[in-house]
């Protein structure tokens, strides 16, 4: 399941991504009566129209695999949290539709009917991030529901899907999504660039880019901030291990990497500053943090792995925040693409940077609730199938989807490859 | 009646759209294996560009059923995910290679050719979905899945591995190829020779399938008494509605009306969902779970129908759009 996840999610931060970039240029090459922007849109629907396909499948194995793999979670939590599930379905089923429209009507519908058809899209796979993640919200905080003997006495569905998680952790998901998209766009562009090619089509398409990018890596710093100071009150074991942090501390320091230790209780090889972690969670340098050693051995998170993946998530943020700024910097200061090999070879690490960036964030939250699978509620071995042969199943399911990860990414480059061939030499190919 | 009769009705529809719209697709799959003749890349081009712009909405109705079951009816969901895990994991991996080996071929064509690996992949795993999902849903119908206290206490493989359950299998892609060359013969209507092959391909299909069916009451009334009692219970009249139904579809078929055919073939595969639905009814999963006795509370229900109804508001005329544009005959907005 969490292969499942982490390729899927991939794909589905491009869904929400991608589908405003290509709107947003189809709508300025309409403004502006300019077909190298609608050229882009054009073959940005191509490369996305691959990418739905294998996005949808992921998340259909997603859903069957809730039941398959989780079926304890399932007979406990459906009913619960079902609801922004079926949500979901109906924001992707509208996608979908559009998607057809949108990638089979280029001829076939007049160019504004073809953009409005494209709207749809863009929301639409914005509406369905939204309510998938309310669910994994719910997971974190759960609430909505009320328990007698461990059986379920009563639901309310609706205040289970607008639990106490959702509204930080929604939105820092769909900026997420949006980071995501902008650096991978951006990285594209920049290759191109690295090998000579600084036509309009390479410039348009990485300028949006980065102008998603340096948006949406502004709020995702800012809910990013929020989300944290909430896990601070709601999840204390996840911040715990979130910062390694063993003893309940009052002023307590916070460590930048290093390895945190079980044996010894402390985190090795970091760097600490003083008071930074009261601060940071409760705005107050004497603020008291609760310690992992607080909690009875079988309830805390694994340390290692929260930790490094929240420093990871938070150091390569900030590296990518730095990377907008600088590329904003040099292009807003002399007005024009800049050529810089460092700065070229630093967006083309941007991409996959932002997307491990993601990844460590997804990390966190996950393994930062074990052994929880519903917090406080259901530990995440109850709620595991009985069935047999899962080691099969997980190995089958890993290959198939390194296959279609090589195939996918040998296809796109094709995709290009071809674009570039058919495309005549573009106008002002020197700026 | 209910709000949990209700919701199972809705999924029941959309089961229906899914083996009505989406069926035809994996039917595609199977034509694309079987392309033949002269005209054998036509045949495999017809299937393509018929299911390009709709298969992704088309499946969606299956994700809808899912995350409706578990919403509505959680505990049906755990115990079919339990007792059915081999045929469901077999389907959905031919689920997962299907849409990807499609996608890939479609959107890759001019830079793979037409003979990758996926083409193969595309038309195998069409045929093996289906028939799983044949299997699985004769392993519901049989009562085969006992659970007891809340726990299945059938094993992995009961029900699905019934002779009666591998007829339904075939009888499964036997009618996803129908209705898909059924299909077919509309969207081929301006090329009489290529029409002729798909002509030809339903012919096959159809009597293929009404002899799994016949076969498979047959086996019903010898081995099934649960699905033989259903059919001819509660399900009677639908029953034999569809053995009505089958010959004026194998007419329109033979005398070549697409348009009939079409609504005949669907009408077909609806009438066996819905023979044994009503058959079983009021058990979602026979003989232990009953619709009322497996449904999530009522104000979960109450909630889900209004999302249901919010969301097929904006989803009806979106596919309805959809449809009009690429299915009929000449697009207005073209």
């Amino acid at each position: 399941m969490g292969t499942s996840l982490g390729f899927h999610i991939v794909f589905a931060v491009l869904g929400v991504g991608l589908p405003l970039l290509m709107t947003t240029a189809e709508g300025i090459g309409l403004w502006r009566h300019d077909a190298t922007w609608i050229a882009l849109a054009r073959r940005w629907s191509s490369a996305f129209g691959i990418l739905f396909a294998i996005g949808a499948v992921s998340g259909t194995v997603l859903s069957f695999e809730l039941g398959l793999l989780w079926p304890g979670f399932m007979a406990f939590s459906g009913s619960i949290i079902g609801l922004p599930f079926s949500a979901e379905g109906f924001a992707f089923f509208l996608e979908a539709i559009f998607l057809g429209l949108y990638l089979y009507g280029w001829d076939r519908l007049r160019p504004v009917q073809h953009w409005l058809a494209g709207l749809p899209v863009a929301l639409s796979g914005a509406a369905s991030a939204v309510f998938v993640v309310m669910a994994n919200a719910w997971m974190n905080t759960p609430s909505g529901f009320t328990l007698t003997n461990g059986r379920l006495a009563s639901v309310d569905p609706v205040s289970a899907a607008f639990n106490a998680s959702t509204p930080t952790e929604t939105i820092h998901m769909l900026v997420s999504a949006y980071v995501v998209t902008g650096f991978v766009v951006a990285a594209v562009y920049a290759m191109g660039m690295l090998r000579g090619r600084f036509d309009l089509h390479h410039r348009h398409g990485l300028l949006l880019g980065m102008a998603m990018a340096g948006i949406a890596i502004v709020l995702a710093g800012i809910t990013g901030d929020t989300s944290a100071r909430f896990v601070y009150g709601a999840q204390p074991a996840k911040f715990a291990a979130m910062e390694g942090l063993y003893a309940t501390t009052r002023g307590a320091p916070i460590h930048l990497g290093g390895i945190p230790s079980d044996s010894e209780h402390r985190v090795l090889y970091a760097i600490e500053i003083p008071y930074g972690l009261s601060i940071l969670a409760a705005l107050d340098p004497n603020a008291v943090v609760r310690g992992l050693d607080s909690f009875p051995p079988d309830q805390r998170p694994n340390p290692i792995v929260v930790h490094l993946s929240f420093d990871t998530m938070v150091g390569l943020g900030t590296g990518l925040g730095l990377l907008a700024l600088v590329f904003w910097a040099m292009f807003l200061r002399s007005r024009r693409m800049p050529r810089n090999r460092l700065l070229l070879w630093c967006l083309v690490a941007g991409g996959p940077a932002a997307v491990v960036t993601m990844e460590a964030g997804w990390f966190v939250t996950e393994f930062g609730r074990q052994p929880w699978v519903v917090y406080g509620i259901i530990r995440t071995v109850a709620a595991a199938t009985p069935a047999p042969g899962l080691a099969i199943v997980f190995i089958v399911f890993s290959a198939i989807y390194v296959a279609l990860a090589a195939t996918l990414a040998r296809l796109l480059l094709l995709l290009s490859r071809r674009n570039r061939e058919r495309a005549v030499p573009a106008p002002g190919t020197e700026a | 009646m209910s709000a949990a009769d209700a919701a199972a009705v809705l999924l029941w529809l959309s089961l229906t759209a899914y083996a009505v719209l989406g069926g035809a697709d994996f039917g595609g799959g199977v034509w694309d294996v079987f392309a033949s003749g002269p005209r054998k890349q036509a045949q495999r081009r017809a299937v393509a560009s018929a299911m390009g712009p709709v298969w992704e909405a088309n499946h969606v109705w299956l994700i809808f059923m899912i995350t409706g079951l578990f919403t509505c009816f959680p505990i049906a969901f755990s115990s079919l995910s339990i007792a059915l895990f081999i045929p469901a994991t077999i389907a959905l991996l031919g689920i997962v290679l299907r849409g990807a080996a499609f996608a890939f071929r479609a959107h890759g064509r001019e830079a793979v050719g037409p003979t990758s690996p996926w083409g193969i992949v595309f038309g195998g795993s069409s045929v093996v979905t289906p028939f799983f999902l044949g299997t699985a849903a004769a392993a519901v119908a049989t009562g085969a899945i006992r659970i007891t206290q809340g726990r299945v206490v059938s094993g992995f493989g009961a029900g699905w591995t019934t002779p009666f359950a591998i007829i339904i299998g075939l009888l499964a892609v036997a009618l996803c190829a129908y209705l898909a060359a059924a299909y077919l013969m509309v969207e081929t209507e301006d090329d009489p020779a290529l029409q002729a092959d798909f002509r030809a391909r339903a012919l096959v299909a159809s009597v293929v399938s009404g002899g799994l069916a016949l076969l498979g009451l047959g086996l019903a009334y010898a081995q099934e008494p649960r699905v033989w009692t259903d059919l001819t219970g509660n399900g009677l009249l639908l029953t034999l509605l569809a053995l009505i139904n089958g010959p004026v579809a194998l007419w329109g078929v033979w005398r070549l009306r697409p348009r009939l055919a079409r609504v005949a073939v669907a009408a077909q595969m609806s009438l066996v969902l819905w023979a044994w639905a009503a058959g079983q009814w009021p058990y979602l999963v026979p003989p232990e779970l009953t619709i009322a006795a497996a449904a999530a509370p009522a104000s979960t229900l109450r909630a889900w129908l209004v999302v249901v109804g919010v969301g097929m508001v904006l989803l009806l005329p979106s596919l309805v759009l959809l449809f009009r544009v690429f299915k009929a005959r000449n697009p207005a907005a073209a």
